[in-house]
């Protein structure tokens, strides 16, 4: 019966949306501010990659709140977990324990090359560290996990309060939070070394994530 | 108009899974596919017809204000909104091992501790 009630609300609510969509894909878009931010991304704040601009120096104070929504996430996974004592772990095969030793490094430095060039291809912090933090979890499927949970959320602490403390000195230096353009010098575009405080700030995200991420994974796999 | 019509699928999939099933780990699984529909939903809104992926790929800047690119602010808004969904997404898990824990059943009907 409720199945039944499900479906027809579904369908009522499809058919709308279908009429929608109809509507939708007949309008043409005027453009509007993003002409703005094409154009005189490159010539502010002098990266190649326009939604790391947009990101880190348009909409600043948004990439705050979403550091702050994954700080709490990973705080209220590490309050809720039930430590279960004794926990048996099945023996992995041959070729999982051979393959780890080839394969970690390799996507910890995939991660890290993600990060480290958020400023000129598609990718940035957030990316690269969930990148990390898969690595991690290769290590937590066989059961050889072994970073303590104190060094990585002191990595993680740090991190972010580098992080803040750059967005904080763009407010002291310019009046904008994560503001760029007196702090170091701007260069020459697609130059890794360029974009003043953006690939600083994009390497502390990195990293603060990939260990966020690995203690939620690491606090999930104990229960 | 293909990309509409796929977006409101995922997100009436979504719907769908969380309003009928009884299995608590699943009615999370459908949050996670509505919010994928409309994630896609939002970055089909930004296409432009004829634009190119807004990154600068010549070295010479001037000549890249000749070119179409599609709408950049909501792919920047979506980056926000995934990563957003992953810390619900684990967050939800953690509440729902304590849950299972808890009532030792994964049937969201014989959970009926909160009366009207």
């Amino acid at each position: 019966m409720k199945k039944f009630i499900g479906l027809i609300l579904v369908i009522i609510l499809g058919f709308f949306l279908y009429k929608g969509a109809v509507t939708l894909s007949q309008q043409t878009r005027n453009p509007g501010l993003n002409n703005y931010y094409n154009q005189n991304a490159v010539s502010d704040t002098g990266v190649a990659n326009i939604v790391t601009s947009i990101v880190l120096t348009y909409r600043g104070f948004d990439t705050l709140g979403e550091v702050t929504v994954l700080f709490l996430a990973a705080l209220g996974v590490g309050v809720l977990a039930f430590f279960k004592k004794n926990k048996k772990i099945k023996e992995s095969s041959f070729i999982i324990k051979t393959g780890y030793k080839i394969l970690f490094p390799a996507i910890l430095l995939y991660g890290i090359y993600i990060f480290v060039h958020g400023h000129l291809t598609p990718g940035g912090g957030f990316q690269g560290g969930a990148i990390i933090a898969s690595a991690f979890l290769l290590q937590l499927i066989i059961g050889e996990y072994k970073m303590s949970s104190a060094w990585a959320a002191l990595f993680e602490g740090f991190s972010g309060l580098v992080f803040i403390l750059l967005g904080g000195a763009g407010l002291l230096w310019l009046g904008t939070f994560l503001g760029n353009k007196g702090l170091l010098p701007l260069g020459t575009v697609k130059m890794l070394f360029s974009a003043g405080i953006i690939p600083i700030i994009y390497v502390f995200i990195g990293i603060k994530v990939g260990f966020e991420m690995t203690g939620i994974l690491n606090n999930l796999n104990k229960e | 108009m293909i990309f509409f019509i796929g977006s409101f699928g995922l997100f009436l999939i979504g719907l769908l899974i969380m309003m009928t099933q009884k299995n608590v780990f699943k009615i999370l699984l459908g949050l996670s596919i509505a919010e994928t529909g409309v994630h896609l939903f939002l970055i089909t809104i930004g296409y432009i017809k004829g634009g190119l992926a807004p990154i600068i790929f010549d070295l010479n800047p001037t000549q890249m204000l000749n070119t179409k690119f599609v709408d950049p602010v909501p792919q920047a808004l979506i980056l926000t909104s995934i990563v957003i969904g992953v810390a619900v997404l684990g967050l939800g898990l953690a509440f729902i091992v304590n849950l299972v824990k808890h009532y030792k059943t994964e049937d969201i009907t014989k959970i009926k501790e909160l009366k009207w």
